[in-house]
């Protein structure tokens, strides 16, 4: 339960830190990649500001042996550069590039009531969804027994 | 046009970063919106709850921003909707098969120096300004 309250917090600070950078505009978004044309450079100290942040405050956590709540972290291990992260990167920046919504960036818009973030996250939970479909259908293929 | 917002943009990304510190102080869960997403589409994850409330959490930060400051949030979108409803079909199928988007990989995983990580934000970084740029100069559109 506390946990559950203090996630529910972590996702409040998430949220402000969205709305009050920008990222949940997409107007500011798409300004930030037109760097031929209209270029708002803000989202760059966004990005700054977060990555120094979480550089220092990871180094000071993952020096302990376990979160708080839980056993273990859970930490991605693989180091591979393979093709489904590097086709399913260059995937996401066209979408990207065409909503001027990240995934990161809508979720809160919805608490701004915009139809264009409702509009956004539907199809985006969809994308998500068949995606996942057609690997775990394509895993089950190659190993029947599982 | 829109307004270069360089302090509130970066004390807006010095909260993102907080809450990334925070998750895995306490939850041990790296801050990506498209895995914490993932967990809640069937099969549902068994840890829904803090994932629940994590979104639950992100979805009224706006308002409360906007009830207990003076602080007005900007949106305005010129993407026609049925573009936008194409792009989030392509973004949901790039963030699962590429595991990750903005926060997960571009502050969270670059934090760590994961080379998955640093390889996705650059490649998703150039499609999307290359994206803008096809659209914006040589089409002409939004």
């Amino acid at each position: 339960m506390q946990r559950t309250v203090l996630a529910g917090v972590i996702g409040v600070i998430f949220g402000t830190g969205i709305a009050l950078s920008g990222m949940a505009n997409p107007a500011k978004v798409l300004n930030f990649f037109d760097i031929a044309g209209t270029w708002d450079p803000s989202l760059a100290f966004v990005m700054g500001g977060a990555l120094l942040v979480t550089a220092i405050g990871y180094r000071l956590v993952l020096h302990r042996t376990r979160p708080v709540c839980e056993a273990k972290f859970h930490l991605p291990t693989s180091r591979k550069l393979d093709l489904p992260l590097m086709a399913g990167s260059a995937v996401f920046g066209i979408g990207w590039g065409i909503s001027g919504f990240c995934p990161g960036g809508a979720i809160p818009a919805l608490g701004l009531g915009e139809t264009s973030a409702w509009a956004f996250v539907g199809a985006m939970l969809v994308g998500i969804f068949a995606a996942r479909s057609v690997r775990l259908a394509h895993s089950q293929r190659l190993a029947p027994a599982a | 046009m829109t307004e270069f917002t360089p302090v509130l943009s970066l004390l807006g990304g010095a909260l993102i970063g907080l809450s990334a510190v925070l998750l895995m102080a306490f939850h041990g869960r790296i801050a990506g919106m498209t895995g914490i997403l993932t967990g809640l589409l069937p099969p549902v994850a068994s840890d829904w709850a803090w994932r629940a409330a994590f979104i639950a959490g992100a979805i009224v930060a706006p308002s409360l921003v906007l009830s207990f400051s003076n602080q007005s949030i900007a949106f305005a979108s010129p993407v026609p909707l049925p573009w936008v409803i194409i792009g989030g079909l392509i973004v949901g199928a790039g963030v699962y098969f590429g595991s990750g988007c903005t926060s997960g990989h571009g502050v969270c995983g670059m934090a760590r120096l994961s080379p998955r990580s640093i390889a996705a934000t650059a490649t998703f970084m150039a499609t999307a300004i290359v994206t803008v740029f096809v659209i914006r100069h040589l089409l002409g559109d939004f």
